[in-house]
């Protein structure tokens, strides 16, 4: 089995916000949330870089660390996802997370936030693989189908990377090596306890 | 067609001057290498608690904020830190309790029950004191599944029953709040004047109450000295439980999220710690000593328990001439 991740590659990245788009799209994702996001770093500056981000399904995920109900789960592929009937909406995971990646539908109080809403690296949630209910709860489930997730799969410009961990790195660094430069594997460090080094 | 080349050739010449002059300028300002942002270089600038963050241009202006590193740290305290601290504090408590059990026994009323009652608690009082209690059971109860139901309901039950279940607990946690507060506020006001430091608590506490000691009744108003510590522990325990838990209800009310993890972890070591105090006050209420309950349950003590717990509280009730009332022709006994 794999190791999968996601790498964006902030020096292809032109911000067109179609991964965004695409994500929102492919799984019907309620108002409000956006699963990945487009963020510019230094925006207008000299050397900006927009880098898009969403869940990294981290190694030992702190927000299963502080999930009260146990609702977070990580698969064979090292896909972190989460059972939605088992989530009671606390907002721990939001908390924990470093990249902002669990969302809830509505934004009142008294803990009347909904489940929590996150990128499920297109590998849908517990109910059985491609059935309508998983569809309904998490999107689609590209990785049953055999495919990658659609944010990286239709990126024009190939900056956002999916795939096993190991393969894309590889990818990552003969780039940098080609081109002589990298902003550096945006998240790694935080996601994976170490980075992609060149 | 010769002509026309030597007639543009003034403006070629003139266009390549200026490509020329123009590209170093152009190289200068493109090159990549040069003035990148650097990922490393930005985590390394991070101060404690900051975060890596540029412009979103979808509306919640808050997806800006690309990498919260910090936010490890608070997971690491919730998801183990605390979660030991809460049961440690929990097992602790108990097993004192019991050694205690074990050494003193009941404690009991050493003159026995004189068969007449004197009202400790009006109406009033106890409602405080119940409503207060009853919501912080259900708060404490419902927590502390927060805390580590996950490793001993959730085998019970299997998930689809514990998630309900949560859910359930969740929002009695959340609407319990208001009661609590309610409980509390009500509590302070009936109970302030007669919990505020004497000069007989010094005596008290240095024998440390009869506690440890068979037959010592050291002497005490309304409340003794070890009650006034439970009542300003409760008021100010229930008070930072009551603001931290604002903000778990409103969490934007917090500020930035750092603030609401300290308010957070702030809460669990409150509520570890008047969950111990309150099991301390649920043992010498009950179990632990005789003739206590009743205070609370129909608001009548013993006169006897009352006489020896709190000596100075009878004087000044039978001063009033209220005191005994609970018999008739109580009032006709002549005071000893």
């Amino acid at each position: 089995m794999a190791r999968m991740k996601f790498l964006c590659d902030a020096d292809r990245c032109i911000e067109c916000n179609a991964c965004v788009t695409a994500c929102k799209n492919e799984h019907e994702v309620p108002w409000g949330i956006n699963r990945r996001r487009v963020v510019t770093i230094n925006d207008g500056l000299p050397g900006e870089r927009s880098v898009s981000m969403a869940c990294m399904h981290c190694t030992d995920a702190p927000c299963a660390a502080v999930c009260p109900v146990n609702c977070f789960y990580t698969t064979d592929d090292a896909v972190v996802l989460h059972n939605k009937d088992t989530c009671i909406g606390c907002g721990y995971c939001f908390f924990a997370c470093p990249f902002g990646a669990p969302q809830y539908p509505q934004v009142g109080n008294f803990g009347t936030r909904g489940k929590m809403d996150k990128c499920t690296y297109c590998s849908g949630g517990p109910e059985a693989d491609m059935s309508q209910a998983e569809y309904v709860k998490y999107g689609a489930n590209r990785l049953a189908e055999g495919k990658l997730p659609i944010c990286a799969e239709m990126c024009s410009t190939k900056a956002l990377l999916a795939g096993d961990g190991d393969i894309i790195a590889e990818i990552y660094r003969e780039r940098v090596v080609t081109r002589g430069y990298g902003s550096g594997a945006w998240g790694w460090r935080t996601a994976y306890g170490d980075t992609v080094t060149v | 067609m010769l002509k026309t080349l030597i007639s543009r050739l003034p403006m070629l010449v003139l266009l390549a001057s200026l490509t020329t002059l123009a590209a170093p300028a152009a190289q200068a300002q493109v090159n990549p290498t040069a003035s990148s942002v650097q990922e490393q270089e930005l985590m390394r600038a991070l101060q404690t608690g900051d975060f890596v963050a540029g412009r979103v241009s979808i509306p919640d202006e808050r997806a800006g904020a690309l990498i919260k590193p910090g936010n490890k740290g608070w997971a690491g305290i919730q998801g183990t830190t605390l979660r030991v601290i809460s049961v440690a504090a929990v097992l602790v408590t108990l097993t004192i309790l019991a050694a205690f059990y074990a050494y003193r026994g009941r404690i009991r009323i050493d003159s026995g029950f004189s068969g007449r009652v004197i009202e400790r608690f009006d109406g009033i009082e106890r409602f405080g004191h119940w409503l207060l209690a009853c919501s912080f059971v259900v708060l404490a109860l419902t927590g502390l599944n927060f805390v580590v139901g996950r490793w001993t309901l959730l085998p019970l039950v299997g998930e689809d029953t514990f998630g309900t279940l949560s859910a359930w607990f969740k929002l009695a946690h959340n609407f319990m709040a208001w009661p609590f507060m309610l409980g509390l506020v009500w509590v302070f006001v009936t109970w302030v004047g007669r919990n505020l430091p004497s000069k007989v608590d010094v005596n008290w506490l240095k024998v440390a109450g009869g506690l440890f000691t068979r037959g010592l009744h050291p002497p005490a108003g309304k409340f003794n000295a070890g009650q006034k510590l439970l009542f300003w522990m409760v008021i100010l325990g229930g008070v930072g439980l009551s603001y931290t838990g604002v903000f778990m209800l409103f969490p934007w009310l917090a500020g930035s999220p750092a603030e609401w993890q300290t308010y957070q972890v702030i809460h669990a070591l409150f509520a570890a710690f008047m969950s111990v105090v309150i099991f301390g006050h649920i043992y010498i209420g009950s179990l632990g000593m005789q003739g206590a309950f009743s205070a609370m349950g129909s608001g009548k003590v013993d006169l006897n328990w009352a006489k020896e717990h709190h000596s100075l509280w009878v004087e000044e009730e039978v001063g009033h001439g209220k005191g005994a009332a609970g018999k008739p022709g109580a009032a006709a006994t002549p005071a000893e």
